[in-house]
């Protein structure tokens, strides 16, 4: 293992903490020093990010690197034990991107009401939360990254949202903390049942074989459960449109980039390679919940009358692919589902920004009140078309490879699973990628093309606040236009950071 | 009878004054107070709170020493009373939680016109009891430190004396005290008869794990009347009455100095004195730790006064404790049980204490005990309503604050014993756990997410022996939550369990 540069990892996961503690001792009335602040905060910290992609020794993706462990809780076993492979690199790497980006959109857009000071802090405490999340390589530390962004997220909907935010925000914190109970008694039982003599995942990887095959089971099945509330697999979804609709812009982006990252990368990284048999007795299960996620969740969009709430069902649909790419455990669909998670990551995150925009320039976000977009605000209403395409799983652009190759896996899946149930799934998640592409393109038309409704015309009063892409939105939005665009053309440059880190992860299934 | 008294050869015991010196320099202080209290006038009567904190701040200093000293175990007077860490680590935790109600009681006391003098000398003698109960070894000494530490409580909490609610508290506690006392006292009376000794160490060498009917329910008994003490459920309906009537501070007192004493002499009882008698006592716990937690967070959930809801919040906590001991007589289990009451007492006293620094801070502005009198509190006072959230964080166990690890080390102990009766309970702590966030989270609501109930947005008025207060608090329960490892370096607890058949 790689252990040169080890403090890249904690710098940079703990910058952001740094910029909270300067922030708190800033004046609340100076709003523009406090997003100041937090901006170069975000901005330092992916530059930290930006040297260790440089650091990062591609030949070795497959292995950790920049490797840390001290003793952390010793009593419990417990330790500061980090890493980064090529599954973590993108992920890690997209938070910090994420982050300053939307921070660089809250400059002129904080919701209300208002307080730019808690808002950013909030935002920098998440990052810190997600970053550690990607890069802990204990069962405690990850635990405890995973459970830090609860709060900041829970105030973020709670705080700032629209008119249902209490209940919204309650149903994602009982909904999210009710999974992490289970996942951590099944932590616990994972620990007993190795010999109570470490958390650390190489280790819980090596000896998690011994554990009866029974055992291992219900010891997933906590994690599943905890991981599914998170990402969300059908039937825990119902918290997602809720938290997504009355989230504020920002907060949705967040939710829809990296939180519900968290969820899949806790199956990819921890529940499936400590827990081989389980995991290919659960994963016919798995698969057919994906696949249910992805008819459910194109139904529900079909059904929405509210764009935000129709891109939040999207994402049901869209994770129901991520999901079934991992059920395969072959290296093919695990590939297709890590690359499925970033580029959801890039255009749902998007999408989510675009619907803000429109909320803020119509006050509004019903489908049917909105149209002539390409008239009144072309270029929003491009960057929406090109946004809904990409999603769609258009050729070119980085939808597509995250969609398509999780769909083809499903045909061939590892060996020891049942390939007549696979193909049927198969089958059924390539007619969602048609449902996708209808009420993508539904959504878009009925928007973007005619002519604008009567109330929002010119001359009629409520057209004041309607105007076009502005700077913010510009520097905010093209790293993401960019991206979905590069990795669409050239997604090797991502598949050949992945695959060596998959190949080690399913080294129980022979590859 | 005299005669042979007399007789008998009497040695003085060598008297080890560095181990005594805590208590030594608490008495020192108590009469100090009563002294001065008598012959300065009423105007400078100030000068007692300074005298108070400084006496807990000169008795922390031979605790410190102690525990630094590698003299090992000491025990003084035939082993009846002893100073190991487990003892250490609890009497600072005392003695830290007193330093901190004074600095609540401060200003409250001043400007309630109070009797200064005596307040002082109470908290101090009840706070000398805890610490005595800490190093007890022996029935007579832990039942004279129990009531040293209870008596001065049941005054304290009646101490608003033309408040008929605070004379209310004050009667409810004691009667219900005394009751659970004279349990206790019948329990203890049949363990000397059976076992010829009030020493712990010779109680539980005797008992072994040989239960006759009369032995089991000596234990029993002893047990239930700590039951009281520490406001298990059924045993718990004196605390909500109690706390909501006493003068804030005192509610603080009770609610975790005199709570952790009441866990500490139970700890002791049942690790020193009952070893071999799991089979009585392990059942009563689970059903205790299972009850505790069920009833005290479902009554928390409707509760509208937020000191009764902490009292509830308190009870329901006190659940969480036990939850280890239900386990605690299985193999490898009585250490990391006993570490686990122990991690858990501290967060709980740092937490609890900085809620009620929230909660007197903001009062003095909203004159009001309503949870909706929290409404909007982050747009005007963020500063306390992020360390109250803090607080209600810990409280609810959401890393990385305090209050995760001390339920986390509760939860790893338990399920160490790796049966099905811990199993049980283990879920239904989980279950407890997303319950509890209910009522916490709904003070979390009232201050971030509703606006200001009476449109008053003026700041909060906030004394400086508050701040100090709120930054011991605040900081531990922090620093608690992100490196737990310096808890469990303060005493490796094996003493206690390990020396008496853990």
């Amino acid at each position: 293992m790689l252990s040169e540069h080890n403090w890249v990892l904690s710098v940079g996961t703990f910058l952001p903490l740094v910029g909270v503690i300067i922030m708190l001792f800033l004046p609340k009335a100076d709003e523009a020093l406090t997003k100041a602040v937090g901006i170069i905060t975000a901005a330092a910290t992916l530059a930290v990010g930006v040297f260790t992609l440089i650091q990062f020794d591609y030949d070795r993706a497959g292995e950790m690197q920049f490797v840390a462990d001290h003793e952390w809780i010793s009593v419990i076993k417990s330790s500061y034990f980090i890493g980064l492979d090529g599954i973590s690199l993108p992920l890690y790497f997209l938070s910090m991107v994420i982050t300053l980006l939307v921070m660089i959109y809250s400059w002129n857009h904080v919701p209300s009401p208002g307080n730019p000071k808690a808002f950013f802090i909030l935002m920098l405490i998440l990052q810190t939360g997600m970053a550690g999340t990607f890069i802990s390589r204990d069962l405690i530390l990850f635990f405890v990254f995973f459970e830090l962004v609860l709060l900041p997220m829970y105030f973020m909907i709670g705080v700032w949202g629209g008119e249902n935010r209490q209940y919204a925000s309650l149903k994602f914190f009982l909904y999210t903390m009710f999974g992490s109970a289970l996942m951590l008694v099944a932590f616990l039982a994972l620990f007993f049942k190795t010999g109570a003599e470490s958390f650390s995942i190489p280790y819980l990887i090596e000896n998690g074989l011994n554990i009866s095959r029974t055992t291992q089971i219900w010891i997933f099945g906590g994690m599943f459960v905890g991981f599914a509330v998170k990402v969300p697999m059908f039937p825990f979804h119902t918290w997602l449109p809720d938290a997504h609709t009355q989230a504020p812009t920002q907060g949705s982006v967040i939710l829809a980039a990296i939180l519900l990252k968290l969820g899949t990368y806790g199956f990819v990284r921890i529940a499936i390679p400590i827990l081989p048999e389980a995991a290919k007795a659960w994963a016919p299960y798995i698969g057919a919940l994906a696949v249910i996620g992805i008819i459910y969740g194109a139904l529900g969009c079909l059904a929405q009358t509210d764009m935000k709430r129709l891109i939040a069902f999207s994402s049901v649909a869209h994770m129901g692919y991520v999901m079934l790419g991992i059920s395969t455990l072959t290296s093919f669909g695990m590939n297709a589902a890590m690359f499925g998670m970033v580029a959801h990551g890039l255009i749902t995150g998007m999408l989510f920004f675009v619907a803000g925009s429109v909320k803020e320039r119509y006050h509004t976000l019903e489908i049917k009140r909105l149209s002539g977009m390409l008239l009144q605000v072309p270029k929003l209403g491009w960057i929406m078309g090109f946004c809904a395409m990409a999603s769609l799983g258009l050729p070119g652009l980085a939808g597509f490879w995250g969609e398509f190759p999780a769909i083809l896996s499903a045909y061939q899946p590892a060996d020891g699973l049942p390939v007549e149930v696979f193909r049927a799934y198969m089958v059924i998640a390539a007619i969602g990628t048609v449902f996708a592409a209808g009420y993508l393109l539904w959504m878009f038309q009925r928007t973007a093309f005619g002519e604008p409704t009567a109330e929002f015309s010119p001359g009629h009063g409520h057209d004041e606040d309607i105007h076009d892409v502005n700077k913010f939105e510009w520097v905010a939005w093209s790293p993401l236009l960019i991206a979905i665009v590069v990795f669409g053309v050239y997604p090797q440059l991502m598949f050949k950071v992945l695959d060596p880190a998959v190949g080690v992860t399913l080294k129980a299934f022979g590859g | 009878m005299l005669s042979t008294i007399a007789d008998a050869a009497w040695s003085a015991p060598v008297i080890d004054y560095h181990a005594l010196a805590p208590e030594i320099v608490l008495g020192g202080g108590i009469v100090l107070l009563l002294l001065l209290d008598l012959f300065i006038a009423d105007a400078k009567k100030w000068v007692l709170t300074p005298v108070a904190s400084f006496t807990l701040l000169a008795a922390f200093i031979p605790v410190l020493t102690l525990s630094l000293s590698d003299g090992g175990v000491r025990s003084l007077f035939d082993g009846r009373y002893v100073v190991d860490d487990f003892s250490l680590v609890l009497k600072g935790l005392f003695l830290l939680a007193g330093y901190v109600v004074v600095l609540l009681s401060a200003d409250h006391i001043r400007e309630g016109d109070y009797y200064q003098g005596e307040y002082w000398f109470l908290v101090l003698s009840s706070l000398l009891g805890m610490v005595m109960m800490a190093s007890s070894r022996d029935l007579i000494s832990i039942f004279v430190s129990l009531e040293f530490l209870s008596i001065p409580a049941y005054m304290l909490a009646a101490w608003r004396k033309r408040d008929s609610k605070s004379n209310e508290a004050g009667i409810k506690y004691y009667l219900l005290g005394v009751f659970a006392s004279a349990i206790m006292l019948y329990g203890m009376s049949l363990l000397y008869g059976i076992t010829n000794s009030t020493k712990l160490v010779d109680i539980g060498a005797y008992l072994g794990s040989d239960m006759s009917a009369i032995r089991a329910v000596a234990v029993l008994f002893v047990v239930i009347g700590f039951a009281f003490k520490i406001s298990a459920v059924p045993f718990h309906t004196w605390a909500p009455d109690t706390y909501q009537g006493a003068p804030t501070p005192v509610t603080a007192f009770l609610s975790v100095a005199s709570k952790t004493a009441g866990f500490v002499a139970l700890v002791t009882v049942v690790y020193v004195g009952f070893p071999g008698s799991s089979e009585v006592w392990q059942p009563v716990f689970w059903i205790l730790s299972a009850l505790t937690m069920t009833v005290g967070n479902v009554m928390a959930l409707k509760q509208t006064n937020i000191v009764r809801m902490l009292a509830y919040s308190s009870i329901a906590q006190g659940g969480f404790i036990l939850m280890p001991l239900a386990a605690a007589g299985e193999q490898g289990v009585a250490e990391s049980a006993l570490r686990a009451v122990v991690t858990y007492l501290l967060v709980y006293a740092a937490t609890n204490l900085g809620v009620f620094a929230v909660i007197m801070a903001v009062s003095r502005k909203t004159r009001s005990g309503e949870i909706s009198s929290y409404g909007g509190l982050f747009s005007y006072a963020p500063g306390l309503a992020t360390l109250m959230t803090l607080f209600m964080a810990s409280l609810a166990g959401i890393p990385p604050l305090g209050g995760w690890f001390g339920k986390f080390a509760a939860f790893q102990s338990l399920v160490s014993a790796q049966n099905n009766w811990a199993y049980a309970l283990a879920i239904i702590g989980g279950v407890n756990s997303v319950v509890a966030f209910g009522y916490y989270g709904s003070i979390l609501r009232e201050m971030w997410m509703r606006p200001v109930p009476d449109g008053d947005s003026s700041p909060v008025p906030i004394q400086s022996s508050l701040i100090v207060a709120l930054a011991i608090t605040g900081s531990a329960t922090l620093l608690l939550g992100v490196l737990p490892g310096i808890v469990i370096h303060f005493g490796d607890l094996a003493g206690l369990a390990g020396a008496f058949g853990g």
